[in-house]
């Protein structure tokens, strides 16, 4: 396995255990009060931008720890620069993963025009970030693999 | 995924000029190990600028490197 698919790997987990991590952690947080309170409207707002702030952070640390595990276990350097494989597989997850956020993104919006609680919509919107993520790490893994 | 229809003789190639690694290819040419892995195994077809740089690294015509279709 090289470099690229095992990054795809790392980074597929990561984002599952980051954001399973952090919804169990948030849950019990949710306001008890009124359901379209101001504090419900802060919660979820923390929740967006917290959660944004921990993934790039956890990324950018286990990104630095897995080249530094890559580097001791195979005794190669990890590539320092994206050729044209790398770029055009990184375009089409970066196609599949939007076009999922989109989806999720009308559909958030959908659920507003058909009455549903204020929270349906954020879930569906927090919900198609994190599948749009994982899209785009599962496109990685599936074009290194199976190619172009 | 289906196959490319643009094949290609590198991994012969490489064995004929001195057992040359696939990262030393890689570093001819300014690509990463992943990308010769994928062409050899057919799962990519290069750029023309890629095509022509394999070819420049073995010193051998394009045609004689890469090939369209069946080759057998």
């Amino acid at each position: 396995m090289t470099y690229q698919e095992k990054k795809s790997i790392v980074s597929l987990i990561s984002a599952i255990l980051i954001f399973g991590m952090y919804s169990l952690y948030m849950y019990p947080q949710y306001p008890k009060g009124g359901v379209e309170s101001i504090e419900t409207f802060r919660y979820w707002g923390s929740f967006v931008l917290i959660l944004t702030l921990v993934s790039i952070i956890a990324h950018i640390i286990i990104s630095i720890m897995f080249n530094i595990v890559f580097r001791i276990t195979t005794n190669e350097k990890e590539p320092k620069f994206a050729d044209e494989l790398d770029k055009l597989i990184e375009l089409k997850a970066f196609r599949n993963s939007f076009f999922l956020f989109i989806i999720g993104f009308l559909l958030a919006m959908g659920s507003l025009i058909i009455y549903q609680p204020l929270h349906v919509m954020f879930i569906i919107l927090i919900l198609s970030g994190f599948i749009s993520d994982v899209t785009g790490s599962v496109t990685k893994l599936y074009h290194y693999r199976r190619g172009v | 995924m289906g196959k490319n229809l643009v094949g290609n003789h590198i991994r012969r190639l490489r064995f004929n000029h001195d057992e040359m690694t696939q990262q030393q290819l890689a570093d001819k040419v300014g690509v990463t190990r992943q990308t010769i892995v994928a062409l050899e195994k057919g799962n990519y077809s290069p750029s023309l600028e890629l095509a022509f740089r394999i070819a420049h690294a073995f010193d051998l015509p394009l045609e004689e490197v890469f090939f369209y279709g069946d080759n057998t």
